[in-house]
């Protein structure tokens, strides 16, 4: 005889009242916010859809969003061959496995604001050893706090240097589960260098790359904190992000209904690229 | 095609080997016939895969010579060498179809197109995957994969020796056997020399011409199926070949006879004068019958294996076993063992040492 009741719930009653906490209440407010106008003294008047058709007809935003793509775009198509190239050069067994591994996972091991602070003493250009060395000995004019150009280069090192190791480590394992059979078995085909690249490594690859796209695709388009304290935003607004701009909106001009908007906006963004790059990599996969 | 010699051959994975027991192989010196079907028989870990990736150039050997029809390949790579290898794990390229695949090797050695689709054809026929020829490998089962990777390797012409090493392993046991009989068949079909290594004697037994048996990297013996089975010449090869193995019981050498438990045992023929050391008298179950005289034994078990009996006696301490047709001796009871001379043997620290009756 079997008895049949709803008890089986209570075993998904703490995981609901986590994400409830965690992620639906928090978002709730924040969707609160966006469609209506407060002044304080929690006051709030309905505003429907109006700070989202602001922040979708605002250049400000356009243009942060446009700074946004640009930079993740440059590091994903810098740090995923670098990574996938560092990982190819690195020994698959021996003594120095483990230091490649740790010096790989060294600067992943820094806080973010650490970085952030590190680099910008570190780019300085009359103290700083990077800004010093250019512009004295090498003599290329080079001050992030003025140049645009100059501080784009500076967030774009820093981010390669403090995440090509993810991109690095993940690859690293994909490669060292080949068997080394696949490598004889081309040997014996009489495969070329890029033949076993093209069709041994990079496919065994494909998964821990696909999770390594896909997650500094994220951590790059949410990226706050490094660029904030290296440049601010500056010089102008040439490196203001969109986490920069939001935080500005909401913070420093004190529009939380814009700033609720924006956030949606941009986490709409997010997930439907995420979704995007994960259909991509992985439609092969199910035919 | 090729014939394949190893000439005074041995093989160590250190660095510097002192002792013989540093080597993986110890001195192995072979003629492989071209066109030949052959196995390498043993247990895990006695040399068999280093001597196969030695054949296939994946390792160069410590010490001696590995030839093609007398040309020295030593120290050749395995794409010089034009050898097709299939390993115990499917390997296929996951992302190309089959087609791809089978014209992978030929596509690396610029073969023009018309010959690559006319061998893939062929190769596909014989392997009855044309069916499949355009679907992505990574989606087929264990044992058509296999069948690609093995396709690969016989789908050039000019391979000189094609290598199993333990192919059936990751195989569902239904489609060993159809895999089996498809190997045989291929070999008749390409006449290419074939070595085939594993440690399972019903695969070896069924597919090769001769058998090579190995143990602790040394080579045993190499003869037919047959002459493995009717005068091994080691007791290794006694014990790992046939089911129950050779019984090995320890005697006593007497005026040129031998003797177990005091009782003489007629031989095959004369020892060997030079026989001494661990002295052992070796008779397989098959031989072994029941009689009025002989070797008192009491009976252990008796197990009906369908075809026929497996009879375990005890004389004394020592197991003996028996193969026959009924009817069956009671458990406990007291029986006469006797051995049919012309199969029993002596056997010198594990070396046969009677020669063959004439």
């Amino acid at each position: 005889m079997k008895t049949e009741n709803q008890k089986a719930w209570f075993f998904v009653l703490p995981v609901l009242i986590l994400v409830a906490f965690n992620a639906l209440i928090p978002m709730m407010t924040v969707v609160n916010y966006s469609v209506q106008e407060t002044f304080g003294n929690n006051q709030f008047f309905w505003e429907g859809l109006t700070w989202f058709e602001q922040i979708l007809r605002s250049e400000r935003f356009h243009a942060a969003l446009g700074r946004q793509f640009l930079f993740t775009g440059l590091i994903l198509a810098i740090e995923v061959p670098l990574g996938i190239a560092i990982a190819l050069s690195m020994p698959r067994s021996g003594p120095w496995v483990p230091v490649c591994l740790v010096l790989m996972a060294l600067p992943m091991l820094i806080p973010w604001n650490v970085v952030g602070a590190m680099w910008n003493i570190f780019a300085l250009p009359d103290i700083g050893l990077l800004g010093y060395f250019v512009n004295h000995t090498l003599g290329i004019d080079y001050d992030m706090t003025q140049n645009p150009l100059a501080a784009w280069v500076t967030i774009i090192t820093m981010d390669v240097w403090h995440w090509t190791s993810l991109v690095v480590l993940l690859s690293y394992a994909g490669l060292v589960s080949i068997p080394d059979a696949y490598y004889q078995a081309a040997k014996i085909d009489g495969a070329s260098n890029w033949s076993v690249f093209r069709y041994i490594q990079l496919p065994k690859m494909k998964n821990v790359l696909t999770i390594a796209i896909l997650l500094r695709f994220m951590d790059s388009f949410n990226i706050y904190t490094e660029p904030f304290v290296l440049t601010g935003g500056g010089p102008g607004n040439s490196t203001t992000l969109l986490s920069i701009d939001l935080v500005k909106i909401a913070l420093g001009q004190f529009d939380l209904g814009p700033a609720a908007a924006m956030s949606l906006i941009y986490f709409a963004i997010t997930l439907f690229v995420s979704w995007l790059f994960y259909t991509l990599m992985t439609k092969d996969d199910l035919n | 095609m090729a014939k394949i010699t190893l000439e005074k051959m041995k093989h160590s994975y250190m660095p510097s080997p002192k002792g013989p027991q540093d080597y993986a192989l110890k001195e192995i010196d072979v003629d492989w016939e071209d066109g030949g079907a052959y196995a390498l028989l043993g247990p895990s870990g006695c040399g068999k895969s280093t001597l196969l990736n030695i054949i296939s150039g994946l390792l160069v050997p410590s010490i001696g010579k590995v030839k093609f029809d007398g040309r020295d390949v030593t120290h050749l790579s395995p794409d010089q060498r034009n050898i097709a290898q299939v390993f115990q794990f499917p390997v296929i390229y996951d992302t190309m179809t089959v087609r791809q695949n089978l014209s992978f090797p030929l596509r690396n050695r610029g073969v023009d197109e018309n010959t690559i689709a006319t061998r893939v054809q062929a190769i596909a026929e014989m392997l009855e995957v044309t069916d499949m020829l355009d679907r992505r490998a990574s989606g087929l089962s264990p044992d058509n994969k296999q069948k690609i990777s093995m396709g690969r390797g016989l789908v050039r012409d000019d391979v000189n020796v094609v290598m199993f090493d333990e192919p059936l392993t990751v195989i569902d046991p239904h489609l060993k056997w159809k895999l089996r009989s498809k190997l045989k068949e291929l070999h008749q079909r390409v006449k290419a020399t074939m070595i085939y290594v594993t440690h399972d004697q019903t695969e070896a037994l069924t597919f090769a011409d001769q058998v090579v048996v190995m143990q602790d990297g040394e080579v045993v013996q190499i003869g037919t199926p047959v002459e493995l089975f009717e005068r091994p010449a080691h007791t290794f090869v006694g014990h790992f070949i046939g089911s129950p193995g050779m019984n090995v019981l320890p005697a006593e050498l007497r005026e040129g006879g031998a003797f177990f438990q005091g009782q003489n045992v007629t031989l095959e023929g004369a020892v060997d004068s030079a026989a001494s050391g661990r002295i052992e008298i070796g008779i397989r179950p098959e031989f072994v019958s029941l009689g009025d005289t002989g070797i008192a034994a009491q009976v252990r078990k008796v197990a009906d294996v369908g075809r026929h009996l497996v009879v375990e006696a005890m004389a004394g301490d020592h197991k003996i076993a028996a193969i026959m047709n009924g009817p069956a001796p009671l458990q406990g009871e007291t029986v006469h063992l006797q051995f049919k001379p012309a199969q029993t043997r002596v056997y010198a620290n594990g070396w046969i040492a009677t020669g063959a009756a004439s």
